[in-house]
């Protein structure tokens, strides 16, 4: 038989072996899938709810001993709304994981910025990167307010050990610094060199932290979302400039991020392919 | 790579015989130019209509035994926003040809989508008179001579470019479909589109594509698409352009053999990815220089001799 069939696509039912309530809008899901347990941090799977949808999640835990896999959902839609409704031992399809994934650094000053369900993305690389103690990690948190900080807990626990800092802010002042996450990555690049930065968020927020570390000339990697279909490089549903997100992405260096500058920030592209622009 | 590969269909010329099928990152003129990029001696976009459509809900794909499943349901932005996109491509200079599918619910919508397409710079037009998973439209049109011949005539009434038909597999007698094209002023023909099937999860019991049915490709179809393409030549005397499972050499080959000029890749990109285009066009050259042939056009049909 050819190199035809890809393991990782195939479509496989699972059910949901426990649920947690992150944020009031925000529940994080367990499911078992060796496939999925088998990922980095930065790729994503797609999630069948049966007789809905089909979204494509990042994986916001990687656990390979247990062969579990985690997603952590916003309800936004359809979907999503059916997903929260979902209780232990209820079956969702899963296939990936597709991607990429963030390309792990050898760097010592690491700067990893998220807002909002970035975390589901970051959280496992920043594990990943705090089992090396001569890295040194300062990780940025925002939020709109303090009970939407996604993983603040976890995040802090595992720069507890990995002696690393963390700094959160939210937008109406209600925990940490008043402000947008990225006023206080301005700051501290202004103030502070850093080896690589990270970002996983709302893509205006991607798009700032783009801009920052183009000006103090700092390696970027961003993990983007589009709508997804096929997630596996043919349709061309999450396609920006040259590049299909769920195969040559989701996560994106600044150099491949300049090359796609006319529509990074600018718009992403609906269904029916047409473009749809970001709010600034 | 020598120019034994350079062929010529319908007044297009081409570098090499491979071409992006329809329905894959036909899109934007971004990826068709990175599919260029990468060796395809042709594009063919992503089937447009004149209105904009957003398809089916997910899941629209899914992996089965030695293929894909999908049903997109014909997305895309409507001739209107997609001409920018053509217009891109041709700004940019690129020297292979653009071939645009388009599809309509009628043979003047049909009409109307080439016009402004051709209009735009398209090389050719290919008709999509063969999407298994569409209503009114699609392989409803396909599986009716009668039908096909008006679409094409009312297409051949306003358009100079050479119209390229792709038809269906999910008919009795394709040559008769082909026939009929043809007659009406085809100038090509691509075979196949995909088949209708469709995929059922057995621990939900509920159909997985999103419409239920879907249209099959990859490996599973290549067969059905080499006897099409075999039948059809020895019905009309249009070039045909083979589709349907093309992964590798070997499968184009196989394909120019039963009488296709041109091959079209498209699901073997999930597994191939765009290195596709090259590696098939360095097998097929190879295979040229062993067999002693000059010329690309000296293996199509050789298959009917016995």
């Amino acid at each position: 038989m050819s190199a035809y069939l890809t393991a990782t696509n195939q479509l496989r039912t699972t059910r949901i072996v426990s649920i947690r309530n992150e944020t009031p809008t925000i529940k994080s899901f367990a499911l078992h899938d060796s496939l999925g347990a088998k990922a980095s941090p930065g790729q994503f799977v797609m999630i069948w709810i049966p007789g809905i949808d089909e979204i494509p999640m990042s994986l916001s835990t990687i656990s390979s001993k247990e062969n579990l896999v985690g997603i952590t959902v916003k309800k936004v839609g359809e979907a999503t709304g059916k997903l929260h409704n979902m209780k232990i031992g209820d079956v969702v399809g899963i296939r990936g994981p597709f991607g990429n994934g963030y390309t792990p650094t050898k760097a010592r000053k690491v700067m990893i910025v998220g807002g909002g369900t970035g975390l589901a993305s970051l959280a496992p690389l920043t594990e990943e990167i705090g089992k090396q103690k001569e890295r040194k990690i300062t990780f940025l948190l925002g939020a709109k307010k303090h009970n939407e900080l996604l993983f603040l807990e976890r995040i802090k626990a595992i720069l507890d050990r990995a002696n690393g800092t963390i700094i959160t802010s939210t937008e109406d002042g209600s925990y940490g610094i008043k402000g947008l996450i990225t006023e206080s990555a301005e700051q501290l690049l202004a103030k502070e060199e850093f080896d690589i930065v990270y970002a996983c968020g709302p893509e205006m927020m991607m798009h700032k932290m783009f801009q920052l570390t183009e000006k103090a000339a700092v390696p970027f990697q961003a993990s983007l979302e589009r709508l997804m279909r096929c997630a596996i490089g043919l349709c061309g549903t999450c396609v920006i400039g040259k590049y299909r997100v769920c195969k040559d992405g989701p996560v994106f260096s600044g150099v491949q991020l300049r090359e796609v500058r006319d529509e990074f920030g600018h718009f992403k592209r609906g269904f029916d392919s047409r473009k749809l622009p970001f709010k600034p | 790579m020598s120019n034994r590969l350079a062929t010529e269909i319908a007044g297009l010329k081409l570098r090499n015989p491979t071409m992006l099928a329809a329905g894959i990152l036909g899109l934007s003129g971004a990826s068709m130019r990175q599919v260029i990029e990468n060796g395809a001696g042709a594009v063919v976009t992503k089937s447009v209509g004149v209105k904009p459509r957003k398809g089916y809900p997910n899941p629209a794909v899914v992996q089965v035994s030695r293929g894909l499943l999908n049903a997109m349901g014909l997305p895309n932005p409507g001739v209107h926003e997609f001409v920018e996109e053509i217009r891109e491509l041709k700004e940019d200079g690129v020297e292979v040809p653009i071939i645009v599918s388009v599809y309509g619910f009628s043979a003047e919508e049909f009409a109307k989508a080439a016009h402004v397409v051709e209009k735009a710079g398209a090389d050719a037009l290919e008709l999509n008179v063969s999407c298994p998973h569409v209503k009114k439209t699609g392989s409803e049109i396909g599986q009716n001579p009668s039908l096909v011949a008006e679409v094409v005539e009312k297409v051949k009434a306003v358009s100079k470019k050479p119209v390229i038909l792709k038809l269906t597999p999910n008919v009795a007698d394709i040559a008769e479909v082909a026939k009929a094209g043809v007659k009406a002023g085809a100038d090509a023909i691509t075979a196949i589109n995909t088949m209708r099937a469709m995929a059922i999860d057995v621990e939900t019991a509920m159909p997985i594509l999103a419409n239920k049915i879907g249209g099959l490709s990859g490996p599973a179809i290549k067969p059905v698409a080499v006897r099409c393409v075999y039948e059809i030549y020895e019905a009309v005397d249009v070039p045909i352009i083979g589709c349907g499972g093309i992964t590798t050499w070997q499968d184009a080959v196989e394909f120019m053999l039963a009488g296709a000029s041109g091959v079209q890749i498209g699901t073997a990109i999930a597994s191939q990815d765009l290195g596709v285009f090259k590696s098939v066009t360095k097998g097929i050259d190879s295979y040229l220089r062993r067999k002693g042939l000059r010329s690309v056009k000296d293996i199509v049909g050789l298959s009917h001799r016995h």
